[in-house]
């Protein structure tokens, strides 16, 4: 079961290919501060890999959340919409955002892995 | 995931380093998350963020730095008179220890600033605080200095005091807390104002702010910033907050921020600022006119502006932020929005936007235009979140 990140501060669980979930880091959420509001992706639709998926604002900064993948969205974090503070509090767990459907673990292959992303975060 | 920063920002100097206040060292060793506002490096939030700092005010008390606004006196008995060749203030009349809201205009009505102007009693008055004694935005402050030689330098002494430092402390529990440094600032009641000795620090204290919670500023000499605001922090009501809570609490109080909801091309009558058009200065008072812009206001003030500053309540929970696009029905533009959150205490989206007089209306409902979606908002009074100021 493995967590891989993108350069966007996301993370993606690569463990299912038929629902692999997509969340915002802890240094994501550390940036924009208390998160009030998240739009999410439409159930059912397939994203390009760097396509905007939604966004995420807290009373600061907006911000988008981009797909790490080529995929369709298969299931969205009602509970995340309901209490968008999960994505401070919890956001590498019940701060999820959404799971998507890949064709295969290519789809995995090019993002960072944990220590890859780690060294991102020391240059920042 | 990129971030674009809502504004609370003003214009930085291009090419100098940030200045610093009294108390920057306190801010880092706070963990305060620092960015550029008006030339300043200023705390936006500290660690308990700006959700936990704003119910800090609203609940108990917070601790604000606004050192980087600027503070000047007015010297010599025609100071009042002088000034209120630049307000459509009563300046003249305003008592011994009251302070009032002002603004500068300019010859087209439109506004320069907006200040806070209190008049020390005699003996605080020679103490060094002025005949009138006025705080004006960081933005703003070296414009303002300037318009103030320029215009009334030789009717009085104009004395910028960039050797205080100045604290705000805010919240129901403000008065508990200061108290305990001098029992004295009890007896003061909204925007009253005197000396009183804090922590040591000879310091002016005004019952006022830019919360709409009962509180105080605290201007103090930059020598004891410190140590004073050290001292609140120790009183167990007081937690630091940070300029991003200051924005939602004033936005949630229904008050303008000069530069966004408020600036040279809006007038005080389009702002909703008549209130503080003391009769007095008003067509058919004693001292009618005599200050910038007077025509273009007096005629707006009779007949009714072409537009006005309103409150929307969003009925959807994505927020609508300054520079969004308020249409009608049909999608025709009718203004823009000048501030916007998502309140902390009211738990809505709220803003402010400038709409023709004819859709300023309570309860109508108009549209804001967010990522190609136009979300309905309604027309509402403001404040939003009700004052509690400590009146006489």
């Amino acid at each position: 079961m493995t967590t891989k990140f993108t350069s966007d501060h996301e993370w993606i669980n690569t463990a299912s290919i038929e629902a692999a979930v997509v969340g915002i880091t802890p240094h994501a959420q550390d940036a924009l501060g208390d998160v009030v509001f998240v739009e999410l992706p439409e159930v059912g639709r397939s994203y390009a890999k760097g396509e905007v998926a939604g966004v995420v604002e807290s009373v600061k900064a907006a911000a988008d959340i981009y797909m790490p993948v080529n995929g369709e969205v298969v299931e969205v974090n009602e509970a995340l919409k309901a209490d968008p503070a999960l994505a401070n509090t919890d956001p590498m767990g019940a701060g999820w955002f959404f799971k998507v459907k890949v064709a295969s673990t290519a789809e995995f292959d090019g993002l960072m892995e944990p220590p890859a992303y780690e060294t991102l975060l020391q240059s920042l | 995931m990129p971030l674009q920063e809502s504004a609370v920002s003003s214009a930085t100097p291009q090419s100098t380093a940030l200045l610093q206040t009294p108390l920057h060292d306190l801010h880092l060793r706070l963990g305060a998350k620092m960015v550029p506002f008006a030339g300043y490096a200023m705390p936006v939030t500290y660690p308990a963020g700006l959700m936990a700092e704003h119910r800090q005010c609203r609940e108990s008390a917070a601790l604000f730095d606004v050192s980087h606004m600027g503070q000047l006196r007015l010297v010599g008995p025609d100071a009042a008179a002088a000034l209120e060749s630049l307000v459509p203030m009563d300046v003249v009349g305003l008592g011994e220890g009251k302070q009032r809201y002002a603004f500068f205009t300019n010859e087209s009505g439109g506004l320069l600033d907006d200040l806070m102007m209190v008049r020390p009693n005699a003996a605080d008055a020679a103490a060094g605080f002025g005949d009138l004694f006025l705080v004006v935005n960081a933005g703003c402050k070296e414009a303002d200095i300037r318009h103030l030689i320029t215009h009334i330098g030789t009717r009085c002494t104009v004395l910028p005091m960039p050797e205080r430092a100045l604290l705000a402390l805010q919240g129901p529990l403000a008065v508990a807390a200061l108290s305990r440094l001098d029992p004295g600032v009890a007896q003061l009641t909204f925007m009253t104002g005197g000396a009183f000795t804090l922590a040591g620090a000879p310091c002016f204290v005004t019952r006022s702010g830019y919360t709409g919670e009962d509180g105080f500023e605290i201007s103090v000499p930059a020598t004891h910033a410190e140590a004073l605001a050290e001292s609140l922090l120790t009183q167990p009501e007081v937690k630091p907050a940070g300029l991003g809570a200051r924005d939602t609490l004033r936005l949630e109080a229904g008050m303008c921020l000069y530069g966004h909801d408020i600036d040279e091309t809006t007038s005080p009558v389009e702002a909703g600022l008549t209130w503080a058009i003391q009769k007095v200065r008003r067509p058919g008072g004693a001292r009618a006119g005599g200050y910038p812009g007077a025509a273009a206001i007096e005629s707006q003030l009779t007949s009714g502006p072409p537009s006005k500053r309103v409150g929307l309540i969003g009925l959807e929970r994505a927020p609508v932020r300054e520079g969004t696009p308020i249409v009608d029905a049909h999608g025709r533009k009718l203004g823009k929005v000048t501030s916007g959150t998502l309140a902390p205490t009211v738990n809505q989206v709220i803003a402010m936007a400038c709409l023709p007089i004819d859709h300023a209306l309570p309860h109508h409902e108009v549209y804001a235009e967010v990522r190609g979606k136009r979300l309905p908002m309604r027309v509402s009074p403001m404040p939003f979140n009700p004052h509690r100021y400590h009146r006489a």
